[in-house]
């Protein structure tokens, strides 16, 4: 089970269990992460799941689909190169260890 | 009515119900059928219309994930297109299945993105202030009438770039719409028999050349010239937003303004906090759930929850009774502002899941926003009057009395 950990944007971190094959705003939501609102449960529609990706993580990340590029334009919080939206994170072991930073604001 | 189980199964584990959820009496007070529903099993029968129903949470989101089994292109009403001809010409999107609608749900996503919303806010928030503004001067109103109404109309119509004219056939054409997804009742029948101006009026109001440069139909239209949809199909996308865009918000934010009146604890919440705004709209959907239910057909015999079902049936999907299912959700009969709302499936969910609920959040949250920090109480001065239709719940009026804060 991969663990991944929240840096809220006060510095707080939070360690956050996920399921195998669960999103990163699933596993957040479920544990009652506050920062993470996934308006729209995860269908990639609404951009309140976004997420500032750790450097050392961006590249391991699978690409970004368009959709998902377009909504980022789109997130209350500035947009930067290592922005993703959480629910489109899929979570596997290979992820343990991840390390997303919150935005100030998701609305 | 009652919701007892018949003792006969259909033989595949499936638990036959006499109800009908499309009935006067069922509209009035639909919950202890959903409970009913819910309890019965994952998957019932409901013999008055023969179709296959879900009404506990995991087995909605299941049918409302799985578009390749349960199709949408044979209709997301009862009548099946494969067997009957469909009242209006199919919806593009709605009624459309991948890949076909994987390119117009684009087109209307991108209309109707984050983007856009961070565009129109400042303009939905005044208007929410100003619809404010003349209430305070009222004190005693409808608040269907001249709240859940007035606002969306007074922002909607002009966001999508209608002209001023005719525009009171926008909510009859909506119910109209609604009330076809139902079985042929007497609210369907008579909503298609006095169709014809409406549908007269929306399909006009659909040509390029009647919406106004920068609105979301205009916006639509130039899709054509990027070569994304045809010029043949533009019209019945700007229908969509015509269809679903303004009844759907009036619904929700009536239930809001309800909620608000009816749990003055949870307004009191809202005043010591007005950034909850956004989510005591969201949890008004949650807890009425204006849109209650929408159906799908199967593409081939499946197997759901133990249940078999056979190709080509119609199932019937409670999003309401999903949305407090106890199953999934704590005191799922409370209306609680601070409650994770995220997974909720009043706006649906999967890829028809609903493409204009930004629209829906943005006019939710200014409206419920402004009414925070201006009013100090709402009292329900009269008896509601419910509206019934076979899709939407809703009020038709509801009588109070503000006094400002």
């Amino acid at each position: 089970m991969p663990a991944i950990t929240f840096i809220h944007s006060n510095g707080q971190s939070e360690r956050v269990e996920a399921s195998e094959g669960e999103s990163a705003m699933l596993a957040a939501t479920r544990s009652g992460l506050d920062g993470i609102l996934a308006e729209c449960g995860g269908n990639a529609m609404c951009a309140t799941c976004h997420v500032y990706v750790d450097e050392a993580w961006l590249e391991r990340l699978p690409a970004m689909e368009d959709g998902e590029d377009a909504l980022l334009d789109g997130t209350a919080a500035e947009r930067r190169a290592n922005s993703r939206l959480s629910c489109q994170i899929k979570l596997s072991g290979e992820f343990d260890g991840l390390v997303l930073r919150l935005p100030e604001r998701q609305v | 009515m009652t919701a007892t189980a018949s003792s006969a199964y259909a033989g595949n584990g499936v638990p036959h119900l006499r109800v009908d959820p499309f009935a006067m009496d069922f509209f009035a007070d639909p919950f202890p059928t959903h409970e009913a529903l819910r309890e019965a099993g994952p998957v019932v029968y409901l013999d008055t219309w023969n179709v296959y129903g879900v009404a506990r949470y995991a087995e909605v989101y299941a049918v409302l994930n799985d578009p390749a089994t349960f199709c949408s292109s044979r209709g997301v009403g009862l009548s099946d297109f494969a067997r009957e001809k469909p009242w209006r010409p199919p919806s593009l999107i709605l009624e459309a299945d991948p890949p076909a609608h994987s390119r117009t749900r684009a087109v209307l996503s991108r209309v109707l993105s984050p983007t856009v919303m961070k565009q129109v806010r400042d303009r939905f928030a005044a208007a929410a202030e100003a619809r404010v503004d003349a209430l305070l001067e009222k004190r005693s109103f409808d608040a269907i009438e001249d709240l859940a109404e007035a606002y969306p109309l007074s922002i909607f119509p002009d966001a999508l770039g209608l002209k001023p004219e005719g525009r009171e056939h926008l909510l009859p054409y909506a119910s109209l719409v609604f009330n076809a997804f139902g079985p042929p009742n007497v609210l369907r029948q008579e909503a298609i028999e006095r169709s014809a101006p409406h549908q007269a009026y929306i399909s006009e109001q659909c040509q390029r050349e009647n919406l106004t440069p920068g609105g979301f139909g205009a916006c639509i239209h130039a899709r054509v010239d990027e070569g994304e949809i045809t010029a043949a199909e533009a019209p019945l996308l700007v229908r969509s937003l015509l269809s679903a865009g303004l009844d759907t918000t009036v619904n929700g934010i009536g239930a809001a303004v309800y909620c608000l009146a009816r749990f003055p604890d949870q307004f009191a919440k809202l005043r010591g906090d007005p950034t909850l705004a956004r989510n005591a709209f969201e949890e008004a959907v949650r807890f009425e759930s204006p849109v209650q239910t929408f159906f799908r057909t199967t593409t081939r015999e499946v197997e759901l929850s133990g249940a078999r079902i056979p190709e080509g049936e119609k199932v019937l999907m409670f999003l309401a009774a999903a949305n407090r299912d106890p199953r999934r959700w704590d005191q799922p009969d409370s209306y609680d502002i601070t409650r994770r709302t995220s997974g909720h499936v009043g706006f649906g969910s999967g890829i028809h899941m609903c493409v204009g609920q930004l629209v829906a959040r943005l006019e939710g949250e200014v409206m419920l926003s402004a009414l925070a920090r201006r009013i100090a109480t709402i009292e329900i001065t009269g008896e509601p009057k419910r509206r019934f239709n076979n899709t939407l719940r809703g009020l038709d009026s509801l009588p109070v009395t503000i006094t400002p804060a």
